[in-house]
């Protein structure tokens, strides 16, 4: 048969090779809407409908759609977008840190009545359908006027990051052993304190996957604000440049979506440790 | 006591009462999310809508006009074909990829990284980019493919199988990843045992492999397939449900119905129905999650 493998070196079979070859495959399609929404936003307008691959790239776009010339040519803000979505995000994360990492702890560490039965709850978010609370929702903040408000905003994204905050970091604490905050009860600290510089700087990753995470997808959520504001979000205000009646800038489009993926991909290249934990809920450890 | 620090003391019912202080803030907030569910399901008694802001009790009536309405049946097909379909086809390829990952040749270790790329961007702009790229006259599908300026990928034959293969591309690494990190968590001595036997593949796969990663794989798919069940954001960009109703989803339906005609009766209706089918379902595939943990659980031990 074959020759002597040396050490490390794997034997080259066919099944390897067409394993290799469907992974391309994959990896080609995958990929390529990316590839292409970057190609698109670097054409011209004159380009944008007539070329497939060969035009001459230009960082104009971009440059249209974070300025007032872009106001002006399209009647889309997307600056303003962008700002409002940075602002409603991270205010919802900050408001769900905040709530959720006492309840969180709460959960992983004690056992008591009724955990079991909030943390489902609050899982369940996950699970409904948005418009069966947000229907109700969005005549009640047009009666209150909490229509087309951050504080509106921030409050409703609180069912995109809250089970995912809580749920995370529930594990988080779950897996740390409580002989560490006992070993710091025995040296006096009270249970605040024990929690507060025991506790909390050891689950900081997760902490920090599950901002990161529940930001990802505040940011990409569509459905609260088209229904539930005017002035949109960055996912709401993208769908604008192709054009409602007036014309389609597919090139600005492009730009703007390349703009809207880039937080989303930097963040998950920096998290990919902790993606798989996250996603499903500390179902499957990564 | 002999030496040594004494836990500070705390009253008994303080020390009860801790975990639930904890939770008030989180329960506030339920509440608050709670509290419309609530009022949803009550407009489903009603028939409230914006041109009707002093809505009447009429009982069981939106269910009966419902049931007995071609476009909710329609909306239901559509939205459980849909999650089947891209369930299934999510499912399938995600598990073969993450077995090809999990051989970790070098083409493998490189992707890897970017994996997760399309699951990351936003549903929106990713729908939006496949619509530009479906376009018939100016789409670079049609182009590559050869297909002409008239062949339509969102046309009222093709338009759910076209979502579905949107969704596909997004949510195919979300299958891939959590089946991976399964297979990577798997005990290596049962493989090597049967390698040693000389058991083949697909033997392997489907004897050993397979019944041990299940539970992952369950994982996986009772999140897709509630996910896929209230599919929205990528259908309402395509083809905001049409066309005619060829993509309308229950939820692009209830959307439609409520906030566009001003509805909210009806389009509470539709997404209560929604959220039973859902309960039901999540249910049950817990169940045969919990069923799946224990039996790999107990041959692993």
């Amino acid at each position: 048969m074959a020759k002597e493998l040396m050490p490390g070196q794997k034997r080259v079979t066919t099944g390897g090779i067409l394993g290799d070859l469907a992974l391309v495959g994959w990896f080609a399609f995958s990929l390529f809407p990316v590839l292409w929404m970057f190609l698109l936003a670097l054409k011209t307008p004159a380009e944008q409908t007539t070329t497939f691959f060969q035009f001459s790239p230009t960082l104009d776009n971009f440059i249209t759609v974070l300025t007032d010339r872009g106001r002006t040519l399209t009647g889309v803000d997307f600056k303003s977008a962008i700002l409002l979505s940075v602002l409603n995000c991270a205010g919802a994360v900050l408001v769900s840190l905040v709530i959720g990492i006492p309840a969180a702890y709460a959960a992983g560490r004690f056992k008591f009545k009724g955990s079991d039965s909030l943390m489902f709850n609050i899982l369940s978010f996950r699970f409904a359908p948005e418009l069966m609370v947000i229907i109700p929702v969005f005549v009640i903040f047009n009666r209150i006027g909490l229509f087309d408000t951050p504080v509106g905003m921030i409050w409703v994204l609180q069912l995109v990051t809250m089970p995912l905050v809580v749920w995370i970091l529930r594990s988080y604490f779950q897996d740390m052993p409580e002989e560490l905050e006992q070993a710091a009860l025995l040296d006096g600290y009270t249970r605040k304190r024990a929690f507060l510089m025991v506790a909390l700087p050891l689950v900081r990753p997760g902490i920090a996957a599950s901002a990161l995470l529940s930001f990802i997808f505040a940011w990409n959520n569509y459905m609260f604000p088209l229904i539930l504001t005017n002035a949109g979000s960055i996912t709401v205000t993208i769908t604008k440049f192709l054009g409602g009646g007036g014309q389609a800038y597919y090139n600005l489009t492009a730009a703007a979506g390349v703009l809207g993926a880039l937080p989303p991909f930097i963040l998950a290249l920096t998290i990919q440790r902790y993606l798989v934990q996250g996603l499903s809920f500390g179902a499957v450890k990564g | 006591m002999v030496g040594g620090h004494q836990p500070p003391t705390v009253s008994r019912a303080r020390r009860q009462f801790r975990p639930y202080l904890l939770s008030i803030p989180a329960t506030v907030v339920l509440i608050g999310i709670l509290y419309p569910f609530a009022l949803g399901v009550y407009y489903t008694f009603l028939n409230y809508s914006a041109t009707n802001p002093a809505p009447k009790f009429v009982g069981l009536q939106n269910y009966i006009y419902v049931f007995t309405d071609a476009a909710f049946w329609n909306s239901a097909r559509v939205t459980v074909t849909f999650a089947i379909a891209a369930t299934l086809l999510e499912t399938v390829l995600g598990i073969g990829i993450a077995l090809l990952l999990n051989r970790s040749s070098l083409i493998g270790k490189i992707f890897e990284k970017v994996l997760i790329l399309p699951l990351m961007i936003a549903p929106v702009i990713a729908a939006v980019m496949w619509k530009l790229m479906f376009n018939p006259q100016f789409g670079v599908l049609n182009y590559m493919f050869g297909l002409g300026s008239t062949f339509d990928f969102l046309n009222a034959d093709r338009a759910l199988w076209s979502v579905v293969l949107v969704d596909a591309w997004i949510y195919t690494p979300f299958v891939a990843i959590l089946v991976l990190a399964g297979v990577r968590s798997l005990p290596k001595e049962p493989f090597e045992a049967s390698a040693v036997d000389g058991a083949n593949w697909f033997y392997v796969f489907r004897r050993l492999m397979l019944p041990m990663m299940w539970p992952y794989i369950l994982v996986a798919v009772i999140f897709r397939f509630m996910d896929c069940l209230k599919i929205f954001d990528i259908i309402y960009v395509l083809t905001s449900g049409g066309p005619g109703d060829a993509t309308k989803s229950m939820q692009v339906g209830a959307y439609i119905q409520s906030v566009l005609n001003f509805n909210y009766s009806m389009g509470s209706t539709y997404m209560f129905l929604l959220w039973i089918i859902i309960y039901v379902v999540a249910n049950q595939l817990v169940k045969l999650l919990n069923k799946a943990q224990a039996r790999a659980a107990g041959s692993e031990g």
